[in-house]
């Protein structure tokens, strides 16, 4: 890493930005570590959580949002359990994801493709249709045959089905979807 | 009535936002008002003698500082308006800098609610009354609560200065934490090898009445003169006839008590002498365990007794004491393990607490000194030492720091080294704080030395794998997560006050804070001194503290106890409150809300009732006179007429 320049290259806005939408207060970390000792995902992170949480007090943006971390988390909340400062980190984590999208700067894009797979099959079904999910991400991804070995020992269990099973009252999740597309809306 | 009104500027901490000069302007309108002035700074010598010089020129009667809160001040003044021939009475003081010119940013503002503080007082002053202390006599005895070493040093130190003192311990032996410590840092000294002369001082000294295994059931009175219940509680054994030998301790066949002394690292007999080195070293019986208690029949203990001092009968006694002055060294306590689920919560025997590891340690402890650990009784070759267990942890409550585990786990980890040569420890560590004498050195020489691997760091979790634990944690230097194999973990817990800190601060008057440590007069300048007078405070009983810093503040205590002993009679503060008889209707709710038991009822010659108040035991708190029907009752310097006048000056002008 590039000495950081603290008296020029701090963005004091994202700091806020961050505290607002997270409720969260970036100040409260004292850097103890135990979000880090005890995230189940860290091997796989280019920064640990606690460093995201030292970069975001460090007004870091564009170190956090290129950063693959943010996305590779799983959001177990055991950093949010164990954080003796009561923060709330896997919130934080949580928010960085939203800016990063709101800004156009995902840096796991097959992540994200799953997200919005995984949502638009809730959105339209009420319920998730794991082929419609496999199918479409595959497809979307470019990863045709990413985990077909699985499908034939699962769907074999019944464990998923060929047909999508709809809920009751599937227009009441869709509408829980507009509710929050039309705040997400306001709040650009 | 003429009054002088002095305005001080207190460099820019008042004049920054208050515009003195003009508040001095409008002080001079005010009816009685015959001179005002601004000072620099009225509280220094020149300040002080241009009140006096005005008393004399102007002829003043009655003297107003509008300067900070009364509490920095208000003697000073009240003894520089004395030196110049008024009753200290005849002054007041407007507090326009806590109250005015730090919390607010608007000058105008501040300059009228400033001229409005001035107007109160001068109301005020015009009111008061000349008030004059009476004396009474001083009990020159001292009561010492908390035989830690805290404590013992104030007894030690009182008695030295040719004071009664009174020692009252609540477990079977003097020595506290001391006693059950291995070795000291960062000199590693033998901790009981250095404590036990002092803990035979305190037996032996002819000016100190120990009373071991007793506890304080009341306190009344006031600074000078206290009333003290103490409860010795039964021991069922007679501590005139028992001589420590022993015989009753080996004998005994209820061999799993719990043993408080070594924090349940082993058990111990149901009659038990607590350590070798124990002062009183008697013995007692836990009738938790006793099978003469707990199942009625048994009785070996009385029978191999060669003095025959046991007695299955005995019960709590109760004893009055007086003294005039009181030293509070209660202690402190440490978390349960239990609140620390992540750790285990005490579900493994092999994760165990700082303090459990000391008597492991400790030549005369349950294995007298040779480090194994509790499930297996191997030697560990890898011990892993958490520091801040607890400590620092908002999430439990617990946002303070515990100011000695860092360096106690510097010094066991050295001593794991000299113990067991062929072991390697680890230390996770969020920030050490050594800032001691020769204490920094020490943390330098368990790693550089002692070859102790420091990571900084908290630990997540631990868990059993195999016949280890696995300590999962964080190094925060490396970036990275990092695991140890561990065959022992100690946690450095937390330091809390005693679980009856708040009851007892609530006989003794004096305040605890959020985590029930005893609050002292001034975190500065009175670091010993209560606020209740005649309360002194030594020891962690007012905050986490290692022990030079606990035997600092015994002999501080010592000395202020000293110092209020030198005089033989005190002075009772005039302002308390006073019964008019003529207005009194003798209802005597007055009695009942008054929570110092400052009023008795009297009979009048004419057989009537009234209420009556005992000057030297009145804290002047004003609950009497808020719940006197008829206004019978009064605060001296507080009266009716005088806070309406107050009252009156802010709202009616």
């Amino acid at each position: 890493m590039d000495a950081i320049n603290l008296s020029s290259n701090v963005d004091w806005n994202f700091i806020e930005e961050v505290a607002k939408e997270s409720g969260q207060n970036p100040s409260l970390c004292y850097q103890c570590g135990n979000c880090t000792a005890g995230c189940p995902y860290t091997q796989y992170f280019d920064y640990p959580v606690s460093q995201v949480m030292r970069l975001l007090q460090a007004g870091q943006k564009d170190t956090i949002l290129n950063s693959k971390s943010i996305w590779l988390c799983a959001t177990c909340e055991t950093c949010t359990t164990r954080c003796p400062c009561e923060i709330d980190v896997a919130h934080i984590m949580d928010t960085l994801r939203i800016i990063a999208r709101r800004e156009n700067r995902v840096s796991e894009k097959d992540i994200k493709l799953f997200y919005d797979t995984f949502l638009d099959s809730m959105k339209q079904f009420g319920r998730i249709y794991e082929v419609g999910i496999l199918l479409a991400y595959n497809l979307k991804s470019g990863h045709f045959l990413a985990d077909s070995d699985l499908g034939p020992k699962v769907m074999s269990h019944g464990k998923i089905h060929f047909f999508p099973k709809k809920i009751k009252g599937r227009d009441k999740v869709a509408k829980i979807f507009e509710r929050f597309q039309d705040k997400a809306k306001k709040h650009d | 009535m003429r009054v002088g009104v002095f305005i001080c500027h207190c460099g820019n901490n008042i004049a920054g936002t208050v515009d003195v000069a003009k508040v001095a302007e409008e002080t001079r309108k005010l009816p009685g008002v015959v001179y005002a002035t601004t000072y620099m700074y009225t509280c220094s010598e020149p300040g002080q003698e241009e009140i006096k010089k005005a008393i004399k020129n102007e002829n003043l009667d009655r003297v107003v500082v509008s300067a900070c809160s009364p509490r920095m001040h208000e003697l000073t003044f009240r003894r520089t308006v004395e030196k110049a021939g008024l009753n200290r009475y005849f002054f007041e003081m407007a507090n326009i800098r806590e109250h005015v010119s730090w919390i607010g940013e608007n000058k105008e503002l501040n300059t009228n609610k400033a001229i409005e503080a001035v107007r109160m007082a001068v109301e005020k002053v015009k009111q008061n009354k000349p008030l004059y202390s009476s004396s009474f006599k001083i009990n020159k005895r001292v009561l010492v609560i908390g035989g830690g070493v805290a404590g013992m040093q104030a007894a030690l130190d009182c008695a030295d200065g040719g004071l009664e003192v009174l020692l009252v311990e609540k477990s079977p032996s003097v020595g506290g934490m001391m006693a059950r410590l291995d070795k000291t840092f960062p000199t590693i000294d033998c901790s009981i090898c250095i404590l036990g002369p002092k803990m035979v001082d305190v037996a032996q000294h002819d000016k100190i009445k120990l009373y071991a295994y007793s506890e304080i059931d009341e306190i009344k009175g006031y600074v000078g003169n206290y009333q003290i219940k103490i409860r010795k509680k039964a021991t069922y054994v007679d501590w005139t006839k028992c001589t420590g030998c022993g015989t009753c301790m080996e004998k005994c066949p209820s061999k799993n008590s719990y043993d408080h002394f070594n924090f349940g690292v082993a058990p111990t007999r149901a009659i038990n002498i607590p350590f070798p080195q124990a002062i009183p070293k008697k013995a007692k019986i836990d009738p938790d365990y006793c099978r003469q208690f707990v199942k009625g029949k048994c009785g070996v203990c009385a029978k191999v007794c060669p003095t025959k001092a046991i007695d299955y009968e005995m019960q709590d006694e109760v004893i009055t004491e007086e003294v005039g002055a009181i030293i509070v060294s209660t202690g402190y306590s440490l978390i349960d393990i239990e609140r620390l689920p992540e750790y285990g919560g005490g579900r493994y025997p092999d994760v165990i607490t700082g303090i459990q590891y000391e008597r492991i340690l400790n030549a005369s402890g349950p294995t007298s000194g040779h480090i194994v650990r509790p499930s297996d009784h191997v030697e560990p070759k890898t011990v892993v030492f958490v520091a801040c267990a607890g400590s620092r942890d908002k999430s439990i409550g617990i946002p303070y720091c515990s100011n000695f585990c860092c360096m106690y786990i510097a010094k066991q980890a050295i001593l794991t080294k000299d113990h067991v040569p062929d072991s390697q420890s680890y230390v996770f560590y969020m920030d050490i704080r050594s800032p001691g004498k020769g204490y920094d050195e020490f943390t330098r020489r368990a790693q550089e030395e002692y070859g102790v691997k420091y990571i900084r760091g908290r630990v997540s979790r631990i868990y059993p794998k195999g016949n280890k634990m696995i300590v999962k944690g964080a190094d925060t230097l490396l970036g990275t997560q990092v695991e140890v194999e561990a065959d022992l973990v100690v946690l450095g817990t937390a330091v809390i006050s005693n679980s009856d800190a708040g009851h007892m601060a609530e006989k003794l008057h004096i305040s605890y804070d959020t985590f029930g440590f005893y609050v002292e007069s001034h975190p500065k300048l009175r670091p010993v001194e209560t606020n209740t007078s005649g309360v002194f405070l030594a020891g962690a009983c007012q905050g986490p503290k290692d022990i030079p810093a606990s035997v600092c503040q015994g002999s501080a205590a010592a000395s202020k106890v000293q110092a209020l002993f030198s005089k033989d009679m005190l002075e009772s503060d005039p302002a308390v409150a006073k019964v008019n008889i003529n207005a009194c209707v003798g209802c005597l709710k007055c009695v009942k809300t008054c929570p110092f038991q400052a009023i008795k009822e009297k009979e009048l010659r004419d057989g009537r009732v009234v209420a009556d108040v005992i000057e030297t035991v009145c804290a002047g708190c004003g609950v009497c006179t808020s719940t006197c029907p008829c206004g019978a009752i009064q605060l001296q310097h507080f009266t009716d007429n005088q806070l309406l006048a107050e009252v009156n000056a802010i709202c009616l002008t």
